[in-house]
């Protein structure tokens, strides 16, 4: 974008003002992010720049947070070599945390893909009845205020056969609060709408004579699936599954409502460290989550350019 | 060949197919009435297609509306069920809950009055549920579950008539009309007063609607907040995501893809993250108060307070929910020509005419987009408020958090959540008429 040959000298300045402005407000997107590395290593425990550490002296700069990570919780964390590390991966709060957001974080995509994908390929049907209606139940989790999904999930959960009281029936089946399968459950719900719009998305650009091609050369419903619909898509299904773990992993409202002691995730584990002492160990956390993330949106971009390759869009 | 029944079914399909009878109509073969190849009307055999057709898709969504409605839909309503519906008091003392139905809005209480309430306190606190009991009172009359907790443990001891000298020599407070009115309210199960409360009424002895003393006004101004605040970090959102928006939409593709790297990474990163280094950042020991110390903007002594108050919930909300203005706007930005505003130039326009009547008003679906997705989750949000509001950043949802898990007001925090889901609803019902849920886009 350049400025036009026409241009008066008072547009030029304005065109620079007008980059300056966004060169700061794009400061304003990424500083937050950024300017939490280098405050991980600090040896104090200060959340601001020492002097050292603006001098560049190594010494201003320590491992020693991200070490408390690993021995937070631990029984024995001054023992060396495969004794501590063996301590580490069962003992220490931070790594239970992210064993635990990993289980549920896999398992309620695996949940939320499939049954997304199947939901979207009906959707994007041309003869799908209501869609317009049921698209829009299917997408509400996303725009329910957390806390009011939290709170009905906690009375669901902590009763799931409630509900048959309604028909007059008062089984009992246990509770799924408290449990790995109801906060999986809780965090498949709210990673849906992610994958359907994802997987919609793809599908808006799908040619359905490859389908009818694939059946009139004998192929049945299935194999037309698995070979010729599955892999035009699949990018798009993967992208909606990295945002299905994407909001699981970062869920913490849910969790704090039905999850019990022992569902600890990373972002509870993150809640309670800022709610009470918050100290630089948490900045260590957001460090290697920023990381995480800077992985998820590689991963995600190189998907969508790919899926544009392969269904023979182009970039607009 | 594979699936050789399945090859006849196929072959069943393609007799149905409409397409095949255009087909048949376009090349003139008229008859009186169109027939498939074996016999029947086409008109029916068409509404069979299509009645499979569409079945057949509907069986696809089914599994995950089923699944939607049974932990998503149904478990809220149940909840919300709870701001109308309370029958902690009706259930635990059924014997006055039948004289307060048998008697006029404000008629004294009787010995028959007295007899059933000192029966059932008897036996409420016998099957020990005089604590419901009073937490039923109290969420309309602040400060009676002692009164009620303290009598069941002295009726316990045995209680002698004439009931009402009894009672009133326990706790004077008995005698006192206002309980006995709040009493008959809760006499009945279905109850709007938490939705009174939500609004800051209350009912008075007699029985009629009106407003809370004004230090116990705190609802109202709380929904105020929440719309305000949130107005205020969607204007904010605009104002910043406009000319990024903008930037990225002329730029060519190459760069523009290089920087909208900036804007997705604070998409991606967690919210507790992105919430954690405002914490940092905002500090009176932060980064942001050093920088303004270093550069002599302030004195080391009147280091700014930027956090734990309105300011630092709309920082930090402005900056994580900046990303969902700039993506639909520059997606409405990229397909508008740029030959308009040139043309407008050659007919002898300014830059800034040319921006305010050609080029603006095109971006105002992107803009509405955005807009009202900025709105509707700003309303709900939980996480940041409760994180760095201090008491003057919180929102309506922190309220309900607070009676779900503090107070345990639970039919409170129900009635709350419906006020807020309905606002929500209406703000969603009005975005998919003017935007369309399946234009939300993500990255």
């Amino acid at each position: 974008m350049a400025v036009p040959t026409y241009a008066s000298p008072l547009e030029r300045v304005w065109h620079y003002t007008y980059l300056a402005i966004c060169a700061a407000i794009f400061f304003f997107l990424i500083a937050p992010i950024i300017v939490i590395i280098p405050l991980s290593f600090n040896v104090e425990p200060y959340f601001t720049f020492t002097d050292k550490m603006l001098s560049l002296d190594p010494e201003g700069y320590s491992l020693r947070w991200y070490r408390s990570l690993l021995t937070f919780g631990m029984q024995n964390p001054d023992s060396a070599g495969w004794a501590f590390w063996s301590d580490a991966w069962a003992n220490a709060k931070w790594v239970q945390a992210a064993k635990n957001s990993i289980i549920i974080g896999v398992f309620s995509t695996l949940v939320a893909t499939v049954l997304g994908t199947l939901a979207a390929l009906g959707l994007s049907r041309p003869e799908m009845p209501f869609r317009r209606a049921i698209m829009a139940i299917l997408i509400s989790p996303m725009i329910v205020p957390l806390i009011i999904t939290a709170t009905g999930m906690f009375f669901f959960y902590s009763n799931p056969c409630e509900l048959l009281t309604f028909f007059g029936l008062s089984p009992s089946c246990g509770r799924l609060a408290g449990t790995y399968l109801g906060v999986i459950l809780a965090h498949a719900t709210l990673g849906i709408p992610f994958v359907i719009i994802t997987v919609t998305a793809t599908l808006v650009g799908f040619d359905q004579s490859l389908n009818r091609a694939a059946a009139s050369l004998g192929a049945n419903p299935r194999t037309t699936f698995f070979r010729v619909t599955m892999p035009l898509i699949l990018p798009g299904v993967i992208s909606g599954g990295l945002f299905a773990f994407v909001t699981s992993f970062d869920e913490v409202v849910a969790v704090l409502f039905i999850a019990g002691p022992e569902q600890q995730t990373i972002p509870r584990q993150m809640w309670n460290g800022i709610r009470e002492q918050i100290s630089p160990a948490i900045l260590a956390v957001a460090t290697l989550l920023v990381i995480f993330s800077i992985l998820l949106l590689t991963t995600v971009e190189l998907l969508r350019r790919r899926s544009e390759r392969i269904r023979g869009v182009t970039p607009r | 060949m594979r699936g050789g029944p399945n090859a006849g079914n196929d072959m069943a399909d393609a007799a149905l197919d409409p397409h095949a009878a255009i087909a048949t109509t376009a090349s003139g073969v008229a008859t009186e009435r169109l027939t498939t190849a074996d016999g029947k009307p086409l008109s029916r055999a068409l509404a069979r297609s299509q009645r499979r057709a569409r079945r057949r898709a509907f069986l696809l969504v089914l599994p995950l509306l089923a699944f939607i409605v049974v932990t998503f839909v149904v478990p809220i309503g149940q909840m919300l069920q709870r701001s109308f519906y309370n029958d902690g008091f009706s259930v635990n003392m059924p014997q006055v809950s039948a004289w307060f139905a048998q008697t006029e809005r404000g008629t004294p209480p009787d010995e028959a009055a007295w007899n059933a309430l000192a029966a059932d306190l008897t036996a409420s606190a016998e099957a020990r549920t005089i604590g419901v009991v009073g937490t039923r009172i109290n969420y309309d009359l602040p400060g009676t579950r002692s009164l009620f907790t303290s009598t069941g443990r002295q009726v316990r001891r045995g209680i002698e008539p004439p009931y009402d000298q009894a009672l009133l020599e326990i706790d004077e407070d008995w005698g006192d009309p206002q309980l006995w009115s709040t009493m008959r309210e809760a006499a009945t199960p279905l109850t709007a007063n938490f939705y009174l409360a939500a609004v800051d009424r209350t009912r008075d002895a007699q029985g009629q609607i009106q407003q809370v003393e004004e230090r116990q006004q705190v609802y109202v101004m709380l929904f105020w907040r929440t719309f305000w605040l949130s107005g205020v970090i969607t204007a904010l959102t605009f104002i910043l995501g406009f000319p990024i928006a903008h930037l990225l939409a002329t730029l060519p593709m190459r760069k523009s893809n290089l920087l909208m790297i900036l804007v997705l990474l604070p998409f991606w990163t967690s919210l507790l993250v992105r919430t954690t280094s405002w914490m940092v950042l905002l500090q009176q020991q932060g980064v942001v108060n050093d920088i303004l110390v270093w550069l002599g903007v302030i004195g080391g002594g009147q280091r700014l307070q930027m956090i734990y108050n309105q300011t630092g919930t709309i920082i930090a909300m402005t900056h994580i929910l900046l990303p969902f203005m700039i993506l639909p706007l520059y997606s409405v930005m990229r397909t508008i020509n740029p030959s308009y505003v040139r043309a407008a130039r050659s007919l002898g326009a300014t830059s800034w005419t040319a921006f305010r009547r050609i080029y603006f008003p095109q971006t105002l679906p992107g803009l509405g987009a955005g807009a009202m997705l900025v709105f509707i989750l700003a309303v709900g949000y939980y996480i940041t408020p409760a994180l760095v509001g201090g008491s003057s950043g919180q929102l309506i949802s922190n309220m309900i958090a607070m009676h779900m898990t503090d107070t345990l007001n639970w039919s409170m925090a129900a009635a709350l959540a419906a006020i807020l889901l309905a606002a929500v609803l209406v703000l969603y019902w009005l975005y998919d008429r003017l935007v369309g849920v399946d234009n939300l886009k993500l990255g």
